[in-house]
């Protein structure tokens, strides 16, 4: 079930003296089992186009179609739409609020009016797609946990509905890096695992660069850029005119090619990077210079 | 839909209106008010009202703001409105439906207290639409400097104030963010009957208060950080200066004041 936006434009709060165009003319459309990253600087309009993705908001203009299903329709079944897609909010530890973290995670699956023993699958399969325990974690208090786990609680309190396109709004914000790997982690494996269509938000290039197969690049409230991650990833120039960087393996690239070494442009991944430089290394070619 | 409120919106400009030291406009509304107490006849309301038009084009504010800050209070506009019409009696009876008898008494109050109300806000309206609410508390600290010899609290208050309108737009929005996230786990807060609708709050309000209870606790730990102690001693980012501005002001006030007050004894 394809993902389809067509010429969407949002202002918020139209006719105030706050008024403010977040989002112009923005159209994609995204098929099954992509794996996309989004984009952008503060600002650039991200959180707005996501939460239009499951019709928590309404275009002013434009279209927004799930699986055919035109989100601005007044009979289209809201609930049905958001199981679709399911949508991970920028800190999502902060929706919290059951006893139990088994309690959190059966919110979404008993709103969608499930059996009790449904409802429990789900919690346990949610569980075991984040990686936590369910023996152990299950009957404790959310704010007993640690922040990564708090933040893998809300996803699998996502996960719990069965979405098939999953949208996460920078799910690593505000984690330590051994908390953002293991997001990452699970991110890259619900992917392989399940083949989810994933859309994650980020402003980081270098996670983006790790998990994407396409790059959408947003700028104050315009879609610039979208594309296979080496095509953007090489358009370093133009990315930092919008206050963005590149990642940090096409960063180092670019360096050694500066002083002369053969590095191919399409290199943004670790392991790529880390095996040519091997093969460099072993050639002995860093003798050059 | 948590945008809907204008009493307490602040319209940013650079009118004279918006000029004004906050002191000047805070006593003149309390003026104002104490004024359309006085009216005693629809000629009073027609001055009253071509006196706040005047005001709100010299702020350049839409008059449809003003407007709209009548509409939060329309149920208890409405209410006495119809509560002044047919529990009041009278001699000369309009309509009778049932037991109710309408009397032209009844209506000429009833219409009369609505219209106080009215002006009542709209008047208030123009204070906070044209004051940030950071200057509010300024000068609310500042008229009440002179009680703290009587150990009033008035910068502690000032404070709290200050802190409590800092905090009202980054709660709505978390509210709308936390809202947007449960009805994205399939959440309903729209339908149901009351006890469905109190009990849709529970994922909402818990949220909630979690995060206030941390941002207070940061924002103290933050504040003690920097030494905050409050008190005297404290010097001021901006300091508040009457200007002639304020003076005209007071004066055109007068003006306002003289003619409700010889409309109370012409008509009432």
């Amino acid at each position: 079930m394809p993902l389809v936006v067509e010429k969407l434009n949002h202002t918020y709060m139209k006719g105030g003296p706050y008024e403010t165009q977040a989002l112009s003319d923005i159209s994609f459309t995204i098929q099954d089992g992509e794996f996309v990253g989004l984009i952008g600087h503060t600002g650039s309009g991200k959180s707005t186009l996501v939460q239009h993705l499951n019709g928590l908001l309404q275009p002013t203009s434009g279209r927004v179609l799930v699986d055919g299903t035109d989100l601005a329709d007044k009979n289209a079944d809201r609930k049905q739409i958001r199981c679709k897609v399911g949508l991970v909010f920028q800190y999502a530890e902060n929706q919290l609020f059951e006893e139990t973290v088994a309690k959190d995670i059966a919110f979404g699956p008993k709103n969608l009016g499930l059996d009790a023993g449904e409802v429990d699958r789900r919690v346990r399969e949610a569980m075991r797609q984040v990686s936590l325990d369910y023996d152990r974690i299950s009957g404790k208090s959310v704010f007993d946990l640690s922040g990564g786990q708090m933040r893998r609680v809300a996803i699998a309190g996502v996960l719990a509905m069965k979405p098939s396109v999953l949208v996460l709004d920078e799910p690593c914000a505000g984690l330590d890096p051994h908390g953002r790997e293991e997001i990452l982690g699970l991110i890259r494996r619900l992917h392989r695992e399940s083949g989810a269509t994933i859309v994650m938000v980020s402003h980081s290039m270098d996670d983006v660069a790790q998990l994407a197969e396409r790059v959408m690049v947003m700028h104050r409230g315009h879609l610039v850029m979208d594309g296979r991650p080496e095509e953007i990833f090489s358009r370093g120039e133009e990315l930092r005119k919008m206050g963005l960087d590149v990642p940090q393996v096409v960063q180092l690239g670019e360096q050694l090619r500066a002083r002369g070494y053969e590095i191919p442009e399409q290199i943004y991944r670790m392991e790529d990077m880390q095996e040519l430089l091997i093969r460099l290394l072993k050639k002995g070619e860093y003798h050059a210079q | 839909m948590l945008n809907d409120i204008t009493l307490g919106q602040y319209f940013p400009g650079s009118s004279p209106i918006h000029r004004m030291d906050p002191r000047a406009k805070l006593i003149l509304t309390i003026v104002y008010i104490v004024a359309v107490f006085l009216v005693k006849s629809f000629v009073g309301y027609a001055i009253s009202l071509a006196f706040l038009y005047m005001v709100v084009r010299l702020a350049k504010i839409p008059f449809s703001y003003v407007i709209k800050g009548i509409k939060p209070l329309r149920f208890i506009i409405l209410f006495t409105f119809v509560l002044n019409l047919f529990f009041l009696t009278g001699e000369k009876v309009l309509l009778t439906i049932g037991p109710f008898r309408l009397t032209q008494e009844a209506l000429f109050n009833a219409v009369y207290f609505s219209l106080r109300l009215v002006f009542l806000v709209m008047g208030t309206s123009v204070l906070t639409l044209t004051t940030s609410p950071v200057q509010l508390t300024d000068a609310l600290e500042r008229i009440l400097h002179p009680l703290q010899r009587f150990h009033f609290p008035a910068h502690e208050l000032a404070m709290m104030m200050t802190i409590a309108l800092r905090f009202i737009p980054t709660l709505l929005d978390e509210t709308d963010k936390i809202q947007k996230a449960q009805m994205a786990r399939g959440a309903d807060f729209e339908s149901g009957n009351l006890i469905q609708r109190a009990r849709a709050m529970i994922p909402l309000l818990v949220p909630l208060f979690v995060s206030s209870f941390r941002r207070a606790n940061d924002l103290a730990m933050a504040m003690e950080a920097r030494c905050y102690r409050g008190g005297d001693h404290r010097t001021r980012l901006r300091e508040l200066r009457y200007t002639r501005l304020d003076a005209v002001a007071a004066l055109v006030m007068a003006v306002y004041v003289a003619l409700i007050v010889l409309e109370g004894h012409f008509f009432g």
